[in-house]
C-alpha cells in the first residue's frame, strides 16, 4: 500500500506531467486563461488518463512485449515496434467511447466537457502518460495508480496556471511580453517552484 | 501542376519568422523543451519532426479526397503514427545513445501539435507537393526556435556546443562558472519567452491584444 502512495505523490508533485516532463503544454498553454475551463479539462485528463494507462499496459503484456503472445502459442513474437500505433489507436477509441457514454448517460457532464474531450486525443500527457509507463515497466495496479496521479497533477497545474493568469488581467505587462510570452515565463518560475518537490523522499 | 516560385517562397519562408509554429501558433511546445538540454538532441529531434510533417503531409494531402470528414482524425493518426515508428526504429537502430537520451520525446512527435495542426490546416486543402514543403517550412520554423534554446542552454549551462567546449569550466581549470540553472527544464521556458518577446519587438504586429 505504501509503495502505491508514494507512487501517486511522486507522480502528482515530483514527476509532475507539465511542469516537469512538459507534457500537455499545447492545451496547457491556450485553454489555461479562465479557471472555469482549466477544471473542466482537467477532469477530462484525470478520467481518460485513469482509463487509457492501464488499457494500454494490458495490451502490451498481452500483446506487445516479446514472449507476450505465448498464450496464444506464439512465444517469439515480438510486436513492440507496433506499440506506438496502438497505444494512440486506443486513446483515441477510448475518447470516442468516453464522449458517446457521457452524450447518451450524462449529458450535463458531456455540456460541461464541450469541446475539451476530442481535444484529449491529441494531447500529449495521455501519450506520454502510457509511454512512460511502458518505459519504467510498471504492473497493472502500479500503471493504474500512475495513470490516476499523473493526470491529477496535470489537473492541479493547469488549474495553477489558470488562477495566476486570472489575476494577471490586472497588471501591467510590456507590449511583447503580453499574453504568450508572460505566460511562458509564468510557468517557468511554475516550474521552478515545483522542482522544490524533487527532494521529496518517501 | 505547375509551381507557383513565389508560393513556393511563401510556404517555406513564412512559417520561420512570421507564422512561427512556436511563438505565435502556440504549437508543439512540449518537445521544444525538453529535448533542448543539449543541441545534439535538439538537431536529431528538428531533423525527425520536419521529415514526419513533411511526408505526412504530403501524403494526407495524396489521399485527401478519399478521407470520410468524419474519421479523418484517426486517419491521420494512423499514417503519422506509422512514420514515427520508421523514425523511430531508424534512430534506434543508428542512433541509439541519442534515442536513448530522447526517450519518450521521439514517441511523442505523435501528438506533437504541429505535424496534425498541418495535416489538418493546409494538407487537407491543398496538393501533396505544396503540402511537402510547407511541412519542411513549419519544421525549419520549429527548428530555428529549437536550436536557438539550445544553443543557449548547451554553451551557457555547461561551456560547451556539440560536446565540444567553448567556455573551459572552472571544474577543469579554465575560468567559466557553469549556470546549472539553465540546464534544469524551466530554464527552457523562460528562453522561449524571451526569444517570443524579442521576436514581437521586432515585428511589432504580431503583438497580442490586451484583454
Amino acid at each position: 500500500m505504501e509503495h502505491y502512495i508514494s507512487l501517486f505523490i511522486r507522480s502528482v508533485f515530483i514527476e509532475n506531467m507539465a511542469l516537469s516532463a512538459f507534457l500537455g503544454m499545447c492545451t496547457f498553454l491556450a485553454v489555461s486563461k479562465k479557471v472555469q475551463t482549466a477544471i473542466g479539462l482537467g477532469v477530462a485528463v484525470v478520467v481518460v488518463q485513469a482509463i487509457t494507462v492501464p488499457v494500454n499496459n494490458l495490451l502490451s503484456t498481452y500483446l506487445l512485449n516479446e514472449g507476450a503472445l505465448t498464450w496464444a502459442g506464439m512465444p517469439d513474437t515480438d510486436l513492440s515496434f507496433l506499440g506506438l500505433i496502438i497505444y494512440i489507436g486506443v486513446i483515441a477509441a477510448i475518447v470516442q467511447i468516453l464522449e458517446m457514454i457521457l452524450d447518451k448517460f450524462f449529458p450535463a457532464l458531456y455540456q460541461a466537457l464541450g469541446i475539451f474531450l476530442p481535444l484529449i486525443t491529441v494531447n500529449c500527457a495521455i501519450l506520454g502518460g502510457s509511454l512512460f509507463m511502458i518505459q519504467r515497466e510498471y504492473d497493472f495496479a502500479e500503471s493504474m495508480v500512475y495513470g490516476i496521479g499523473s493526470g491529477f497533477g496535470w489537473a492541479l497545474a493547469i488549474v495553477a496556471l489558470a488562477g495566476i493568469r486570472e489575476k494577471m488581467k490586472y497588471s501591467d505587462v510590456p507590449e511583447g511580453l503580453r499574453g504568450l510570452g508572460i505566460t511562458f515565463i509564468t510557468v517557468g518560475l511554475m516550474a521552478l517552484a515545483f522542482m522544490s518537490f524533487s527532494g521529496v523522499q518517501l | 501542376m505547375a509551381i507557383d516560385k513565389q508560393e513556393l517562397k511563401n510556404v517555406i519562408v513564412k512559417p520561420i519568422f512570421d507564422n512561427n509554429p512556436i511563438a505565435l501558433q502556440v504549437l508543439g511546445v512540449c518537445s521544444a523543451l525538453a529535448v533542448t538540454s543539449k543541441l545534439e538532441t535538439a538537431l536529431v529531434m528538428c531533423i525527425a519532426l520536419t521529415l514526419v510533417t513533411a511526408f505526412s503531409g504530403m501524403l494526407i494531402s495524396l489521399i485527401r479526397h478519399q478521407i470520410p470528414s468524419s474519421i479523418r482524425i484517426i486517419v491521420q493518426m494512423t499514417i503519422i503514427a506509422s512514420l514515427v515508428i520508421v523514425v523511430d526504429q531508424l534512430l534506434k537502430a543508428y542512433a541509439f545513445e541519442t534515442a536513448k537520451q530522447m526517450s519518450v520525446f521521439v514517441g511523442l512527435i505523435i501528438t506533437n501539435c504541429i505535424v496534425m495542426g498541418r495535416a489538418e490546416a493546409y494538407a487537407m486543402k491543398n496538393g501533396p507537393v505544396m503540402s511537402f514543403f510547407d511541412g519542411i517550412g513549419n519544421g525549419l520554423g520549429y527548428s530555428a526556435i529549437l536550436i536557438c534554446v539550445a544553443v543557449t542552454r548547451e554553451l551557457l549551462g555547461s561551456g560547451s556546443i556539440l560536446g565540444f567546449t567553448i567556455l573551459t569550466p572552472i571544474k577543469d581549470g579554465g575560468w567559466y562558472q557553469t549556470n546549472g540553472l539553465l540546464l534544469l527544464p524551466p530554464s527552457a521556458f523562460f528562453i522561449i519567452g524571451l526569444l517570443i518577446w524579442a521576436l514581437r519587438t521586432w515585428k511589432p504586429e504580431q503583438v497580442e491584444e490586451k484583454s
